[in-house]
């Protein structure tokens, strides 16, 4: 069980790590809307937007 | 496979009915026939307006939006033409540089309010829409708040094309700068975003390693690994009660100061006593720690307050739009005559003359020196109808000048001006903390008193007789009377009721209105864009003999296209603008009417008064009776020689307005229409939604004083209304509403707002209002139930540390499941 000595400060740095990304996900406001995301995935399954700005974009290029 | 073929047929029912405008859902005239083909059927629109935006989305490829909106769009009716004119403005360096940042490789970058967005839809369809312009990098719409975040390269794009491109599918968009108010709140939220992870994340660490720690009391632990464990919870929890529980603290701190005793305080102590006595055990090496109820509870706590907070910040984020509505630049005239033009509105000082042309805002507040028009100021107050003003008038900034070119005379600038202050209101509104039921808190108050004499008692007394022991029993008697469950048993029910409210729409500013929604026993509705939609439609048409219906239809929407006045433009929508003529020699009197030119004759429309004055006519005696209803609401067209029609309009009624009086009656609740409305106009109003009592012809004043009344009479009034003339009404009532679409001073008075103008709603608010006063009901009388139980028995000596421990953290787990039912 004397494992268990080694895998703890694992799993806090692990931690360290996470915490860090989360600290970094608000600061950088991914947080900030949390209503939009949900509803941008499943429409832009559509992609005939994309593939227009695509072309209009090479006629000006 | 598309996720949305399987419902490709469209909006839902409850989205626009068969006989409404597939866009915006308002009505379409009778006899109007325009038509759009979207998801492969035709589709009728209301007006020219709608039609053209539903095009343009189309157009662009973007028929989705129709599939997955869930509220219907904003109307196009009244999208003033020209506007890139007028958006040119923001291409000026000098203007540019208050709210464009310029980055490298000649991008630029602008926040945008945008107006109109309802449903999650709108959000996308202003992403693809504006991300599809050639020169446009990036768009970020924010949901929450309604901002939008656009990089254009400037080479290939200018601002003001990008917003005539807003403007082209239905939404308004306007540059702003971010002020302090906003970076405040954003400030805040992040704040909290970062207790709340803090306390989640190392929370479920010091869970984790609890479980173990029961296990091991359980089935046997070696001491090293128990010890070894216990400190790692400490080093765990320390983290979240530095870093996540401050504002707790802090909070019990200033109650204790001003002696007051709030949910604060016990919360604080029960944070501190439970890990006071874990660092203890820990320690020692014996004796129970209780870290993760400590963590949970915090962790809980802050969600509801973050939840809480969010609610009044996205009330804030709909009234900023009122702040940003001033114009950034103005024409100047000095005092040799001559005018500048594009100056920025904030150089203005007192005294200076200024030119507002029509469809202009004015920017400051000011005494009108020349010029007579009409003036919209329905942002301000709610007042849906343009005001006519003359000279020695007060005009108010942020109010549109609608008909003809005004010079004014500046009176007041930008902190002095009746806007900053409603600003201010609306500021001061939001920084009062909702106050948590009174009565919890009393409760809370008495229990904390008695906790803390029974644990001096009891530790008192076992000190007497068995001294080795009185410190641990003292202990227990403390953990076990911990009032978690208490503390949460509100918030929690809280946070979950005004979660569900805010998803249906209903934007909940005052917690404590939830809870006295239970008593209310009189509902008094405002009839002007409450029980309407506050916009006038056309409802009938007089000819005289010889003239048809259509003939006068043409001739005047031919007239009234050069006004700007609410029935003009109701008028245009009832007609289709592509059948009027042309006219000349147009000459537009406020508050009045308008004469011009239609092949070589010349014709009148205005009021009754107008068309008298100038032709000396006057309307035939059958036509009078019917103005009795509402001198206000009628327009009359005529020839030099003769009268040649009348349009009367009627404000039209919500579509729910029926159904929810119908509701309120199944609840036992009295239902009164209060009305500034002649007579015979409530009563019909009255007959047609149902509702038995009806007082007209109420000024503000007496709306006040009736609810007073009522008050006086044991009633506890529920009122509903929008205009700024409602807001001491508001403020009077026991609990408010506000139209989503009402002026900002009512909505700042009101306890809680319906943003989607549904007034369903309501019934949805007083069954939540129940339901969450069953919830916390329950869960006050668990929580005490546990507390006053378990108390006697740890005096006793007979509660084990550890299962004190476990108690409450299991009392505290039913009370927040037991919340999280209404959320269902």
């Amino acid at each position: 069980m004397e494992i268990i000595y080694l895998l703890i400060p694992i799993s806090l740095i692990l931690l360290a790590v996470i915490v860090w990304i989360l600290l970094w996900a608000v600061r950088d406001g991914q947080y900030d809307d949390l209503e939009g995301p949900a509803h941008r995935i499943l429409m832009d399954e559509d992609k005939i937007v994309d593939t227009q700005k695509k072309s209009r974009r090479g006629d000006a290029g | 496979m598309n996720y949305h073929e399987a419902d490709s047929t469209g909006v839902g029912p409850a989205l626009t009915d068969p006989g409404a405008c597939y866009h915006c859902g308002l009505p379409v005239p009778a006899g109007f026939d325009l038509e759009v083909r979207i998801g492969g059927e035709n589709r009728a629109m209301c007006c020219h307006g709608c039609q053209a935006v539903a095009e343009a989305i189309i157009d662009s490829g973007n028929e989705n939006f129709y599939r997955v909106r869930t509220e219907a769009a904003p109307s196009a009716r009244d999208l003033v033409p020209g506007f890139l004119q007028e958006a040119r403005v923001y291409d000026l360096p000098e203007i540019q540089h208050q709210f464009v940042h310029a980055l490298e490789g000649g991008l630029r970058e602008a926040s945008l309010i945008l107006d109109g967005i309802t449903c999650a839809a709108c959000v996308w369809l202003n992403e693809q829409y504006i991300g599809a312009l050639p020169g446009v990098v990036e768009v970020r719409v924010n949901y929450a708040t309604q901002h939008a975040l656009v990089r254009w390269d400037e080479s290939r794009i200018r601002l003001s094309e990008i917003l005539q491109a807003i403007r082209q599918i239905g939404y308004r968009a306007l540059p702003y700068n971010p002020g302090q108010q906003q970076e405040l709140h954003r400030r805040q939220r992040r704040q909290q975003q970062r207790r709340l992870a803090v306390a989640g994340l190392f929370g479920m660490q010091v869970m984790m390693l609890s479980i173990s720690l029961y296990a091991g009391a359980w089935s046997g632990m070696e001491r090293g690994f128990e010890q070894f464990f216990r400190w790692l919870s400490l080093g765990l929890t320390l983290p979240v009660l530095l870093y996540s529980a401050p504002p707790f603290f802090h909070a019990a701190w200033r109650d204790l100061q001003s002696l007051r005793v709030a949910m604060d305080l016990p919360v604080s102590l029960a944070i501190g006593i439970a890990f006071a006595s874990s660092v203890v055990a820990t320690v020692n090496g014996q004796g129970e720690v209780y870290f993760d109820s400590v963590v949970m509870f915090i962790f809980f706590l802050s969600a509801s307050r973050y939840f809480e907070s969010m609610a009044r910040q996205r009330c804030a984020a709909s009234i900023e739009k009122l702040v940003q509505s001033m114009p950034l630049t103005t024409t100047r005239v000095n005092n040799d005559g001559s005018i500048e033009e594009a100056i920025a509105a904030a150089a203005l000082v007192i005294d200076d003359r200024v030119l507002i042309r029509p469809g202009e805002t004015v920017p400051a507040d000011g005494e009108i020196l020349s010029g007579v028009s009409s003036v919209d100021e329905s942002l301000l107050t709610g007042e849906s109808l343009a005001l006519a003003r003359r000279p020695g008038e007060r005009l108010l900034g942020g109010s549109i000048n609608v008909t003809n070119p005004l010079q004014m005379r500046v009176t007041a600038v930008g902190a002095d001006t009746v806007m900053a202050e409603i600003q201010r209101t609306i500021e001061r509104a939001q920084a009062d903390k909702p106050p948590l039921a009174r009565r919890v808190d009393r409760v809370a108050a008495y229990f904390i008193g008695a906790v803390l004499l029974i644990v001096i008692c009891v530790a008192g007394f076992w000190w007497l007789h068995d001294a080795g022991r009185w410190f641990e029993i003292a202990l227990a008697v403390l953990i076990v009377s911990c009032p978690c469950a208490l503390s949460l048993a509100t918030p929690a029910a809280m946070s979950a009721a005004l979660g569900k409210m805010q998803s249906a729409g209903l934007l909940v500013k005052q917690g404590s209105a939830l809870e006295k929604m239970n008593q209310v026993t009189h509902v008094v509705f405002d009839k002007t864009g409450t029980l309407t939609h506050g916009k006038p439609t056309l409802e009938r048409v007089y000819c005289n003999p010889g003239f048809s219906r259509d003939h006068c239809l043409r001739l005047a929407a031919t007239l009234e296209r050069h006004s700007e006045h609410p029935l003009a433009r109701a008028l245009l929508r009832a007609t289709r603008a592509s059948k009027s003529g042309h006219a000349d020699h147009i000459v537009s009197t406020a508050g009045g009417g308008i004469s011009a030119t239609v092949d070589n004759r010349q014709y009148f429309i205005g009021s009754n008064e107008f068309i008298h004055a100038r032709t000396g006519l006057a309307i035939p005696r059958q036509w009078q009776d019917s103005l009795v209803v509402d001198p206000l609401t009628a327009v009359v067209l005529a020839r030099e020689d003769r009268i040649l029609a009348m349009f009367s309009f009627a404000d039209s009624v919500r579509e729910d307005a029926r159904a929810l009086v119908e509701s309120l009656r199944e609840m036992n609740k009295s239902v009164i229409l209060m009305t500034g409305d002649r007579n015979a106009t409530a009563r019909d109003m009255a007959d047609r939604t149902g509702i038995g009592e009806y007082r007209a012809q109420m000024s503000p004043q007496d709306k006040m004083l009736a609810v007073q009344a009522l008050q006086q009479q044991g009633a506890c009034v529920l009122m509903v209304g929008d205009g700024v003339n409602d807001a001491p009404v508001l403020a009077n009532a026991d609990v408010s509403m506000a139209m989503g679409g009402a002026s900002a001073l009512a909505r700042t008075s009101a306890d809680i707002v319906l943003i989607t103008n549904r007034l369903r709603a309501v019934v949805l608010a007083f069954d939540m209002s129940s339901r969450s006063r069953n919830i916390i009901r329950q869960n006050m009388v668990w929580a005490l139930m546990y507390n006053f139980g378990a108390i006697p028995a740890a005096a006793m000596g007979l509660v084990a540390p550890w299962l004190a421990a476990l108690g409450m953290s299991l009392s505290s787990l039913i009370v927040v499941l037991n919340a999280l039912r209404l959320l269902r």
